[in-house]
């Protein structure tokens, strides 16, 4: 029983509005989150933080992912549904081998003594990182979700509102890494 | 005719080819997908109003046991002990129950009552029916939201059975207190739980916040531009704004508390010996969580208030057969109330060692929100002025609303100074000032949104009797518990305080602290009415014979008396004038779905 319809001319479709309010709200955890840091980097005892080189490979990775699902968004809405399957495949898989990436500069951080003890920005990369890479998670469990049906499902669906919304999520995950690794780089170093 | 312009204007055709046949409500649907796993926005708005009003009892009776130990410390009540056993060993109550009976008391109505219990409700009721839409923008994140709701209160449930006791670091859980298993039994388990809780509780709100945003920008009905929204719908828009704004910050403050506890990191820990034991922690701040909660924290303030008042301005407006005075007033004050919101949480933090300067500043904006609660106070008084009021149970709360924020806003300009609240800060004067303007005022403002619309709930009345019963009782205890709590603080008592015999200057007050305990149990006892009133009603209450039992111009009243799933039969109404066109023209109402006459006056 689907409900939701557009009852005005020329508004974004609910579900796309609703995806945006939730990113607002998603960027004023990851702003309060940062801005504690900023807050905490004035204490004493404060050790700032060198990344990893495996990080940039999974900037690498997400940026490519986002560019399969903008991709796989262009093939549903040429209705070319193969391609549609392949690029959300892809995009899952390079979802999944960035936390893979992610997982090994956690390793690569702890090995280097970066770890939960004393005070510093590793702490917060630990913390900030990994509730970013639960949203990619809960991205790559949305895309797999969408790949069974276009698969498997009965029904056909013509509207690109899921898929748009799902890109879009996708897109903000990449950007908010993005902010993440940029923040890092730049007051986390100090 | 809306829909029939839908099917022209929808993005996509074969999306909204299948509306015409809603609102007829054929298909049956089994007893757990209506009442249950429902994804009817009025199931789900009765959903959150049952299990809140479950909380409230909880949390009230929380309240009467501490407040029997504040009234009489060293009395034994031996039927405590039957009940609570260790908790109350010879009948009276031990600190640690009586440090986690106020911690969960304010947990319990802060997020689970007058949150979601109240914005929960209303929001979900109200919003479709009121802007003409068939339901939540997304009915399905709407049934998670009440899901997520529950198994908070599941989790938080749980907590008070631990063998250590739930949470018991008050309701903003501070660290180091809250962040050290040593510090006590609360600190143990229970606030693990209680955090758990927590962010499943806020997972809820902004599911829910999400949907009702969108559902308010999205889905009008053909003709309700913003300006013609009813003002409870305007309330409840910045209060999810608010929700969703602030709310993950809290979660992030909730998250580094848990790595704090469970993984040994220093976020808020530092240089502390407990138990003459030395801890590793170093470089945290306790005071960076304190900004993260007290950014959620005031918000929350309005996310509890703003509900109540959109409410009383409907129901004023309609029970006093006037149009609401000042409507885009009313819009700009919700306004400046929704902003300043975000721009005085400091003022929590005045004796934490803040930059006087700094604190100069959150002074100054905390006192400018005394501007827009003044115009909507006036605005309120100005709706009453002359009009031809009906004192329904509605009516009554709505008032009863209107004085006590004034009496609680007042003192919150003592409180607003930071130089006064170095006397004032952590004093019964702040419990007697939040209580009212916040606690009992949306309470009230809760109550007059039950009485006025159960007839749309249930399609039937709440018995007026018991009402005014309910009314008067609470207006009065209310006013006999908070006000003399005033002078207490004045005079310096401490809040959460177990036992103050030990100072003598406060010996003076066990006479009073008496009366309020007396005053408490007599008020408990009427909302238990209030209760029995609410459950005998649904079933045997006064039928609803008309489906305007008001004369109220709102859409929701242009459904059946029990509208099913879709609210309308047929085709949505379109709406024409704004909600408040009352004793206008020689007629008593003229409902939002009449086209503007030839000759009609402006408003």
């Amino acid at each position: 029983m689907d409900i939701v319809s557009n009852q005005q001319k020329q508004k974004m479709h609910p579900h796309k509005f609703t995806l945006w309010v939730a990113i607002g709200s998603l960027v004023m955890m990851f702003a309060g989150l940062t801005s504690a840091f900023i807050v905490k980097s004035n204490q004493v005892n404060w050790k700032p933080v060198t990344l990893p080189k495996v990080f940039w490979i999974s900037t690498i990775v997400i940026l490519l992912s986002s560019l399969a699902v903008q991709l796989a968004l262009r093939s549903f809405k040429n209705r070319e549904m193969n391609k549609y399957r392949m690029l959300i495949g892809a995009t899952v898989l390079l979802g999944s081998v960035f936390i893979v990436f992610q997982w090994m500069g956690f390793q690569n951080l702890w090995a280097q003594q970066v770890t939960f003890r004393g005070a510093g920005a590793g702490q917060f990369l630990y913390v900030i990182f990994s509730l970013h890479a639960l949203h990619v998670i809960g991205g790559i469990v949305a895309l797999m979700v969408m790949l069974i049906k276009a698969f498997f499902g009965k029904i056909k669906l013509y509207s690109s509102v899921p898929v748009e919304v799902a890109a879009t999520y996708w897109h903000f995950v990449d950007f908010l890494w993005i902010y993440l690794l940029v923040f890092f780089l730049v007051i986390g170093g100090n | 005719m809306s829909e029939a312009m839908n099917v022209h204007s929808g993005v996509d055709a074969a999306h909204a080819v299948h509306h015409d046949d809603h609102g007829h409500g054929h298909h049956e649907q089994s007893f757990i997908s209506k009442y249950i796993f429902s994804m009817d926005h009025k199931t789900i708005g009765k959903q959150f109003l049952i299990t809140g009003m479950v909380w409230a009892i909880i949390g009230g009776l929380f309240s009467v046991l501490f407040r029997l130990q504040l009234g009489y410390p060293d009395q034994s009540f031996p039927i405590l002990e039957t009940f609570f056993g260790n908790w109350a060993k010879g009948g009276q109550i031990q600190p640690e129950f009586y440090y986690g009976l106020v911690t969960m008391h304010g947990t319990v109505l802060v997020f689970f009552v007058l949150t979601a219990g109240l914005s929960g409700t209303f929001a979900n009721l109200l919003i479709p029916l009121q802007i003409g839409a068939r339901d939540m923008a997304s009915p399905f994140l709407n049934m998670l939201s009440y899901w997520f709701f529950f198994i908070a209160g599941i989790v938080m449930l749980a907590s008070i059975f631990v063998h250590t006791g739930p949470a018991s670091g008050g309701w903003t859980m501070y660290p180091p207190l809250s962040a050290l298993r040593q510090a006590g039994d609360g600190q143990k388990i229970g606030t693990d739980l209680w955090l758990i809780s927590m962010a499943l509780f806020i997972v809820s709100s902004l599911l829910g916040g999400l949907n009702y945003i969108s559902t308010i920008l999205n889905m009008r009905t053909k003709g309700m531009s913003m300006t013609r929204l009813p003002l409870p719908i305007w309330a409840m828009f910045f209060t999810a704004v608010l929700g969703v704004l602030s709310f993950p910050v809290l979660l992030s403050g909730a998250i580094l508390l848990l790595f704090d506890r469970n993984l040994g990191t220093s976020f808020y820990l530092s240089d502390i010996v407990i138990n003459g034991e030395i801890l590793p922690n170093e470089g945290g701040s306790a005071i960076l969580y304190q900004h993260l909660f007290w950014f959620l924290g005031h918000p929350e303030v309005y996310i509890i208030l703003l509900p109540a008042m959109g409410m009383v301005s409907e129901i004023l407006s309609v029970n006093a057969r006037k149009p609401i005075f000042g409507y885009m007033a009313m819009l700009g004050s919700l306004f400046a109330i929704a902003i300043l919101a975000f721009l005085v949480w400091a003022h929590h933090m005045f004796v934490t060692g803040l930059n006087p300067f700094l604190g100069s500043v959150f002074v100054l904006l905390t006192l400018l929100i005394a501007v827009p609660s003044a115009i909507k106070v006036f605005n309120w008084l100005t709706t009453l002025w002359r009009g031809n009021i009906r004192f329904t149970p509605a009516t009554l709360f709505a008032i009863g609303f209107v004085s006590l924020f004034i009496s609680g806003g007042l003192t919150g300009i003592f409180l607003g100074n930071s130089t006064i609240d170095i006397h004032l800060h952590d004093t019964m004067f702040v419990v007697a000032h939040f209580h009212i303007v916040m606690g009992v005022a949306s309470f009230f403002g809760m109550f007059a949104g039950v009485y006025h619309w159960f007839p749309k709930m249930f399609g039937r009345y709440l018995n007026n009797t018991l009402g005014y019963m309910h009314f008067w009782v609470t207006m009065i205890g209310a006013y006999l518990i908070f006000w003399p709590m005033h002078y207490q603080g004045l005079a310096g008592i401490p809040r959460r305080y177990l036992d103050k015999s030990g100072w003598v200057s406060f010996n003076q007050f066990g006479e009073l602290d008496k009366m309020i305990t007396i005053v408490s149990i007599i008020v408990f006892a009427v909302q238990l009415m209030f209760v029995f009133n609410f459950f005998y009603s649904i079933f045997k209450g006064r039928k609803v014979t008309t489906p305007n039992p008001w004369g109220a111009n709102t859409l929701e009243w242009t459904t059946k008396i029990n509208p099913g799933h879709g609210n309308w039969e047929g085709e949505i109404p379109e709406v024409h004038r704004w909600p408040y066109d009352y004793s206008k023209d020689g007629r008593d109402f003229i409902p939002q779905t009449e086209p503007i006459g030839a000759n009609e006056s402006k408003h």
